[in-house]
Formats: structure tokens, sequence, C-alpha cells
């Protein structure tokens, strides 16, 4: 939690944000982020973001539903209350298997989608900074975090350089918060006019 | 050098001249004005209909299941019958989302969410068949894996039944978060661009705080796959574990390992044509068809007739084993579904499911939209009657000739089945309203390889010569080495 200031430039063509990212990354600069109105492929490499493992995590909890399936039931059948259904054995395995698979999937897709909202920081309730109100409708955003190394008229003149149609320099909380969004919050006074 | 390029032998996925923000525009306008006199129209009817399904459920427990027309020969009537139907009808959301995710087809986009939406409403209205035809509804937990105070005493696992209720409430479960996920997006879109304080509140809630970075765009992207990659097996399993219902029974007419494939061939076929019943409607009263275009529902009747066809053949080969098998059981039950008091329900079946859809080999007519809307209720009505044919005429001459019997439905069963209606269409009717009801972003993304006005641009690449493509295209190449060499 830090309200920190930032170079935001807005660019409205992926042709164009493209080499300003990388522009941006030889020139040394702090690149804060880049918010896009729908994936743009190749972004996340460009920017030099390393490749999600969510993935792995939907496997590992895939195997937990699956054992949770086999474990319990096998448990039931055999141990804590065995009933003969129907003259199948006690350990009916092949029985078990549209129930089994049922759960994997479950748990796969319940904790796959739950370590994505953790990742990615998102739940009802949560609050953060927009730095352009267009940057989830037409417009590509960067945001360049300036410190006392880097003037804000210098990063501002070198985004323009890049090709960016608006530029502007932003106060701005740099991660999440427990908010409503009608309300404005107290340091986005600090970008008014 | 990358080229966005799609052979011109695909028809384009979006009309018109559009832009990213003209997209938005085009599908959140309808979310920002009021409904139009069609709309309050119809949810009114809807709600009727949910409340008088309410007050027919509310009696069939009051006064007890002795209300249904069912008896001891045909314990399951109408409400089984519907609630297979309805859950047949909730396969298409998930076999356009999933399975067309999987085959990259990009005509998808168009119609996934509201699709997806389609299934998740079906799957609550099928879900209430199981629940209220227990009679004893406040005993329903019985069906879910607690401890208890009877023994503990626990669900039969190797119940083709209880794996249904798995099955389906796995199949909710993950519908929701796939259709979900996919709308956080489009929801922080409109928060982004509401003029009103409460609107901005409530999509702000409803947005979870998105804003579209790179990484959480790589997360979605990998979500949605693996999504996909689970919810296609899936949606196969959900309607061959109903099959399992029937199939691992001993009951002549059930007991057959053809249903599996047979019920999700059923099923698609039945979600497609529902697909296309409610797109048709969307499209025009929205002003979408720029975006679901007559290519879209061209596609979806090319499915309808395949898993038509499928279906077809399934029929056939039922009959053809029956005789096959020269089990007499088999045979009789055969004979009196074609010939039997409920000849007319047979019949429907074949002529709206079998004979019907092949007119769909017709490009004329696959483009029709008129057509396509009168077929996708008549392939519904037939479906329906799929189901009551296997429920109902595969029971009602049992093993005892004594114990023949006919079923009719009484009125509360067909309140219920009007009030899932009413329920379905109050919740279609609510989303139409305030849901995107196309995936904006998803469309955005594929607007600069299939938009009508970018595969125009195109035509440039078009009129060259392969050997002028070729050589530009590696000038381009070398340049770009010469100039990662320079740097």
């Amino acid at each position: 939690m830090a309200i920190k200031k930032f170079a935001v430039a807005a660019y409205d063509d992926e042709a164009v944000l493209f080499p300003a990212v990388k522009k941006v990354r030889k020139s040394g600069y702090k690149l804060h982020d880049v918010y896009t109105p729908f994936a743009v492929h190749g972004l996340d490499e460009a920017m030099g973001l390393k490749e999600t493992d969510l993935h792995i995590a939907g496997f590992i909890y895939g195997l937990c539903g699956t054992s949770t399936a086999v474990g319990f039931i096998s448990w039931i059948f055999t141990s804590d209350w065995p009933i003969v259904y129907g003259g199948k054995p006690h350990f009916a395995l092949p029985a078990w298997i549209p129930i089994t698979f049922e759960l994997t999937v479950l748990f796969a897709a319940v904790g796959m989608t739950m370590t994505f909202c953790y990742l990615n920081q998102i739940m009802p309730g949560v609050k953060k900074h927009v730095f352009h109100p267009r940057q989830s409708d037409d417009l590509f955003v960067m945001a360049i975090e300036l410190n006392e190394h880097t003037p804000e008229a210098e990063v501002i003149d070198f985004l323009k350089t890049t090709g960016a149609k608006e530029t502007n320099v932003q106060m701005a909380e740099e991660s999440w918060w427990y908010g409503r969004w009608d309300k404005k919050e107290e340091y986005e006074a600090l970008n008014a006019g | 050098m990358h080229i966005k390029y799609e052979s011109f032998v695909r028809e384009p996925l979006v009309d018109g001249d559009k832009n990213y923000h003209q997209v938005s525009e085009d599908i959140i306008k309808p979310i920002e004005g009021k409904p139009g006199r069609m709309w309050y129209v119809g949810f009114f009817f809807s709600i009727i209909l949910l409340f008088f399904g309410i007050f027919s459920v509310a009696w069939s427990v009051y006064w007890g299941l002795g209300t249904w027309g069912v008896n001891r020969t045909i314990g399951w009537g109408w409400d089984i019958t519907n609630f297979v139907w309805w859950i047949g009808i909730g396969h298409a959301g998930t076999l356009i989302s999933a399975i067309l995710l999987l085959f990259r087809q990009g005509w998808r986009t168009g119609v996934n969410r509201a699709a997806e939406a389609m299934t998740i409403f079906a799957v609550m209205c099928a879900g209430q068949f199981p629940i209220w035809h227990m009679g004893r509804v406040w005993d329903g937990f019985w069906v879910l894996p607690l401890p208890n105070s009877r023994g503990p005493l626990w669900p039969n696992f190797d119940s083709p039944l209880l794996w249904d209720v798995f099955a389906i409430s796995t199949y909710f479960t993950v519908s929701l978060l796939f259709w979900y996920s996919g709308l956080v997006p489009d929801f922080a879109l409109i928060r982004d661009r509401a003029k009103t304080k409460l609107r901005r509140l409530l999509y702000g809630v409803a947005s979870f705080g998105w804003t579209g970075t790179a990484k959480n765009w790589q997360r979605m992207e990998a979500l949605a796959l693996v999504l996909a990659g689970l919810s296609t097996p899936l949606v196969l399993s959900v309607h061959t574990i109903v099959s399992f219902d029937f199939a691992t029974s001993v009951i002549p007419g059930w007991h057959t390992t053809i249903f599996p494939p047979y019920f999700v061939a059923g099923a698609v076929f039945s979600g497609f044509a529902m697909v296309n019943t409610l797109l048709v409607i969307t499209r025009k009263i929205l002003k979408l068809e720029e975006y679901i275009t007559i290519g879209h529902l061209e596609a979806m009747n090319k499915v309808i007739v395949l898993t038509g066809s499928i279906v077809g053949v399934a029929y056939l080969t039922e009959l053809f084993i029956s005789w096959y098998s020269q089990s007499w059981g088999e045979m009789a039950a055969f004979k009196w579904r074609i010939m039997g008091p409920y000849w007319w329900s047979y019949w429907a079946m074949m002529t709206c499911n079998v004979v019907s859809p092949q007119l769909f080999w017709l490009k004329k007519l696959r483009r029709n939209i008129p057509f396509t809307f009168v077929m996708s209720i008549v392939v519904n009505i037939g479906m329906w009657f799929e189901r009551f044919v296997i429920i109902v005429t595969s029971t009602y001459r049992d093993w005892v000739p004594g114990s023949w019997a006919y079923y009719s439905p009484e009125w509360p069963e067909v309140g219920f089945y009007l009030g899932t209606f009413g329920l379905f269409f109050t919740c279609y009717f609510l989303f139409a309203k305030y849901f995107p009801v196309i995936a904006v972003a998803e469309i955005k993304f594929v607007l600069k390889t299939s938009g009508d006005n970018y595969k125009r641009d195109m035509q440039v690449i078009e009129d060259k010569t392969e050997e002028e493509f070729v050589r530009e295209i590696e000038a381009a190449h070398h340049e770009d080495h010469a100039e990662a060499a320079h740097n």
C-alpha cells in the first residue's frame, strides 16, 4: 500500500504499443504495468513476464479431487459401513469412476478459479486505481513509475516519442484496497485539474 | 513481421465498420438504456409463469405426489422427461464455450456468452425436477454424503442416481465459474464507462476490481484454456451419466449400451436448437445482427443437422438391435413404442428429430432466419418427445400384463413444467438487460482478424502474386533482423 507518482501513456493501437513497450524496457524506466481492454497475445512476452503456473495449480487441485473421492468412498464402502449393493463387491472401483471424475473436475475448476482470483487480487469489494477510464474500452495504457532520478517532464517527452495518443502524470495507489467504486478516494484529489 | 490475415474463404465474424470503441458501444448500450416495451411484456409473462410454477410445486408438496398422474407402473412421467429435456438443452453452452474453444472455432465468440447463460439457466430448471420429485423434499439433503445421526448412513455411491447428483452439481458449478470469469472484464468495462453512481457501485462489485493488466490477461487465458479442457469431458460425462439412470437398469428399451453417445448427441442437438431460438430473437431486439451474423446461425444449423443425423442413426440402431437380439421383451417394447397406444409420441419424435432437420442440408434453408427459428422449436418439441418415449413408453407395458397402464399428466405436472419456462425466461430477460450478451473482450480479440472492415483491408495482400508476397515478407524479416543486430 503506497501512493506513488506515475507517468501514464495511452495508445490506441496494439501495433504502436508493442514497439513502445520495447523502448521503455530498453530505456531503463520502471515499467509499472500495461492495461489492455482484451488479451493482447505476446504482450506478456514483450514485457518480459514469465508464463503463469496456474495450470500446474489446477493439476494439483485435480489430483486432490481424485484422491478425496477414491479415499472417501473406499473408506465408507469397505470399512465404515460396508453394504452389498446388487451383488457388487465392496471395493467396486468401476462404479466409482463417475463420481471420482466429477470431483476431480470440480476441485480443479474451483481451486483454479480461487487461485486465479487470489493471484490477480480480485474479489467483490476490491478497488484498484484506474489510470484511464477507456483502458477497458479501446485504449492500451502504460504506466511508468517515477522517482527522484526520473524527472516527469523527461519521461513524458520520451513517452510522446513512442507514439502515445495521450500522456499525463498521476498520483496512484499501486496496490488494491477495499472500497466502493462510486466514491472518490482522497488521493485522487491530487490528480484533479 | 506479424500479419493479421485470415482466409477470404471464411466469412467475417463481425460485420460493418467496427473499431474497438464501436464494439463496446454496440454491446453495452442496451444495458445503459431503458428496455423496450417487448422486454417488459416478456418479463411480465415469465414472472406469471414462474409464479404459476411455484404454486403448482407448492400444491404438489402440500398434497403429495398423489396429485400427479404417475402411477405404480409409470413412476417417471413428465417430471423426469422435463428434467432430461432441460439438462440436454443445457449442453450447448459448454459445448460452444469449451469444445469450440479447443477446436479454435472463431465463431464461438459471438454466441458463447448467451449460450453459457442459457446453459446455466437450463441446468437450474433441470435441477428442480429431481428435487421436487422426491416428494418428501425436506429429506432431500439425504443425497449428500454428510455425517448424520442415521448410522452414519451414507448415500449409495454405486448408484447412477447419485452419480447424477454429483454430475449435475459439478456441471452447474464449473459452467458458472467459466461464464463468470469471462464476464469479469466486461463488467469492468461497464463500470469504467458508467455515468450513474449506482451503476458504478454495482458493476464495481460485480467486476471484482478487474483492471486488465498484462498478467491478469495472461492468467485469464490460462484459466479459460484449462477450464475448457476440464469442461470438455465434463459436458460429455453429464448426459452420459443421465443416460446411465436408464441404461444400467434391466427395463427393455432402457437396458442398452448405445444410450451414452445417443444421449449426448441428442443433448447437443436440442441445446443448439435452443441457442438458435434465443439468439434469433435476441439479435433482433438488441440490434446485434452484426455480431451474431447469419454465418453464426448457419454454423449452428450445421451442428443441428449433424447431431440430428446421429440421433436418427441411433433410433434405427435401437430398432435393429431389438430385432437382432431376438429377446421377446426387447422386441415387444419397441413394437409397442411404434404401434401401441403411445404411437403418436414415437412418430412425433421421428418426424421432428430425424426427418425435419435433414432440410438443413440445403444452404438456402440454413441461412433462412424464419426457417431456422421454426426449426429450432420443432427440434425441441421432438427432443421432448424423445425423452417422453424413452421414459413412458418403456415402462407402461411391463413384465406383468395385469399391471399395464396408461399415463397422462395432471395439472400440477404441467404447471411445474410451465413454471420452469417462467424461471428460465425470467433469468434470461434479466441477463439480456443487465449483462453484456456478447463477450466484448473476446470480440475485440478477434476483430482485427475476422472483422469485415479489417478483412477488406487484406484485399491488397490478396491481389498480390505469391512471389511478390513472399519477397516482401522476406524483406521485412531481414529488416527485423538487421534492426535486432544493430541494437
